[in-house]
């Protein structure tokens, strides 16, 4: 590493400690250009992903997968078969390989850590001894800190994200504080990622920008930074709770702010468009857009994720497609 | 005065409500009427699966419509038919033809609120039941046109399929599609439901397998395939997801017979609720 990586990166973890300081980073860095950036992400979007590359690309898609249920008329019952869902997505074929994980609210994590790693004290998950071996565990994200609007005092947003942890969950997906960094109150929303990081322990920060309320491009930047300088494990685009939800412009901004911030600091983030991605043919754009934005090191479930619920059953159809060759019926699969 | 330059037609697909291009960006040429040809669009299976999403999406609200705003709608592209009887005959189908057509689809149109009764009822049962049961579309149903008479052939298809609530995919005669096309446009000012019927004009080789082979859909029609080995090649695939389907007819078969009711309970499953009688 050279001299002035290394001094970079020692300046951008003093910028936390002074509100100036962090504002004159965060403003400093270059404006997005917005007909720029929705013109690049459209021209990627235009790639056609056929045949071999299709079919590698629709199983890592699976693997990257947050199968997520976040409703208030979610169940112990649906959650369970949602995480069994998560282990097996395709029954009948043994090939399919599991999801990333499955993103629940605090309340219902330990129904899932049921499924996912067996009863308490229990020796692995219900499905391991059928899951393709070397495959790794599906990992228990929780949502925490008021999820989704965020609008509570700070020592119950640490507990929520404490009890989640306790529970079980290894991912917390943690949302920012819009009010305050719409106000341009940086410092506020720092200290809060700080806080919930370290209240989060062992386990995997992801931070919510919900950039459907961010208004703009800059804003979408200046947020990946912030939360990133805060110690942000993955930048997460959206609750799925505003109509404005992932969209390939705004993955693009924050993908660059990713590649970009480990060229500062050496430190990997990981990205994860959720909301609105629903099909197979939204899912391969994203993967292509990762791909020609910050390269193949982020082409793997540890670095990239989708929040989606229905997204997993396209999938499904789609992989049954072309192993089968008819198309295949939403009535084959189950429903979330 | 400079002598007008005609306005030149393209023959496109009908698919959602939309007239859209080949996804293939392929055509090919037919006759139309005399002496002159058209471009028509050649479609894939690519479009063929479009079409299936379309007609999925427009099912639940084209059955859950009154039978009678069903009927309505059916009998105004009725309206919309006799309208553009001058079209059609420019086409080179005989006048006499366009008739039939206009009226097998106010026959038709007329049924929508009456083969409940027929087809439905009570049922006497041994209880203190009342047992009914009503007849219910079976979804979507893919349909092969045949090739003539091409406009009563298609109408006398389409219409036994749509009233009672199904949404079809048709794949035109690869040879005449061009009253397919235009029985598009007249459905499309007709107020029925996007997606309701969707038209694919192209070969059927290329079409009709992965319509035959599609677990979203619920019917196949083979009314138009003349080839036998396609068309048990067609019901093997249609097996797969236990699709109702409807036999080739043959060549002679007399179209301008009256249908009888057949062709619509055909592509109907029965709902059958038992409901306790009170005291």
């Amino acid at each position: 590493m050279t001299a002035t990586a290394m001094s970079a990166r020692s300046d951008l973890t003093e910028l936390g400690r002074s509100e100036t300081a962090l504002r004159a980073f965060l403003h400093g860095l270059p404006g997005v250009d917005q007909v720029g950036a929705e013109q690049r992400a459209a021209q990627l979007g235009t790639r056609s992903i056929k045949a071999t590359a299709k079919a590698w690309a629709i199983d890592l898609a699976i693997r990257m997968v947050d199968l997520t249920t976040l409703e208030g008329a979610d169940t112990p019952g649906k959650v369970r078969a949602l995480a069994a869902k998560a282990l097996r997505p395709d029954p009948a074929d043994p090939s399919c390989p599991h999801v990333g994980a499955v993103c629940v609210y605090p309340s219902m994590v330990p129904y899932v850590a049921e499924v996912l790693r067996g009863p308490a004290g229990g020796a692995g998950p219900a499905g391991a001894a059928a899951a393709p071996a070397g495959a790794g565990v599906v990992h228990l994200a929780s949502v925490a800190t008021a999820f989704p609007s965020g609008q509570a005092p700070l020592e119950v947003k640490l507990a929520d994200t404490r009890a989640a942890v306790a529970a079980g969950a290894d991912e917390i997906d943690m949302v920012i504080n819009r009010s305050a960094f719409l106000t341009g109150q940086y410092q506020e929303v720092y200290d809060e990622i700080v806080a919930v990081r370290e209240a989060s322990g062992p386990a995997h920060l992801k931070v919510i920008l919900e950039t459907g309320e961010l208004s703009t491009y800059d804003n979408v930047r200046r947020a990946s930074w912030l939360a990133m300088l805060a110690g942000a494990d993955f930048i997460k685009t959206s609750t799925g709770k505003v109509p404005a939800a992932a969209t390939p412009p705004v993955t693009l901004v924050m993908l660059e702010a990713v590649r970009d911030f480990r060229a500062a600091t050496g430190r990997q983030v990981g990205v994860k468009p959720a909301g609105g991605i629903k099909t197979t043919k939204d899912a391969i754009r994203y993967l292509v857009l990762v791909n020609e934005t910050v390269g193949a090191d982020w082409l793997d479930p540890d670095w990239f994720r989708f929040g989606a619920s229905s997204l997993l059953n396209d999938l499904l159809m789609q992989r049954t497609k072309l192993t089968t060759g008819d198309y295949a019926g939403p009535d084959h699969f189950t429903r979330d | 005065m400079s002598e007008r330059v005609a306005v030149r037609k393209t023959y496109k697909l009908y698919i959602g409500g939309k007239f859209p291009r080949s996804e293939s960006g392929r055509s090919y040429l037919v006759q139309s009427g005399e002496n002159s040809t058209a471009n028509v669009a050649l479609a894939s299976r690519k479009d063929a699966r479009d079409a299936v999403v379309a007609a999925r999406a427009a099912g639940s609200g084209w059955a859950g419509a009154t039978a009678y705003n069903r009927g309505q709608i059916l009998y105004r592209a009725a309206e919309m038919l006799e309208g553009r009887r001058e079209q059609f005959v420019a086409l080179g189908i005989p006048g006499d033809e366009v008739d039939a057509a206009t009226d097998r689809w106010v026959w038709y149109a007329g049924w929508s609120d009456k083969l409940p009764q027929v087809r439905g009822g009570v049922n006497p049962v041994a209880g203190p039941y009342l047992n009914l049961s009503t007849p219910e579309p079976t979804g979507v149903v893919a349909v092969v046109a045949p090739a003539a008479p091409a406009l009563l052939g298609l109408v006398s298809v389409i219409a036994p399929a749509i009233v009672s609530g199904n949404t079809v995919v048709v794949a035109a005669s690869p040879t005449d599609p061009l009253a397919a096309v235009t029985l598009a446009e007249v459905l499309a000012t007709a107020d029925l439901p996007a997606g309701v019927v969707n038209i694919l004009t192209g070969r059927l080789q290329e079409t009709v397998p992965s319509l035959a082979g599609h677990r979203d859909v619920n019917a196949l029609d083979l009314t138009g395939v003349a080839d036998a080995e396609l068309a048990t090649s067609l019901e093997v695939k249609a097996a797969e997801n236990l699709k109702r389907v409807l036999r080739p007819v043959p060549a002679n078969h007399d179209w301008y017979a009256d249908p009888g009711l057949a062709r619509m309970t055909a592509l109907l499953e029965t709902k059958t609720v038992w409901h306790p009688k009170g005291g």
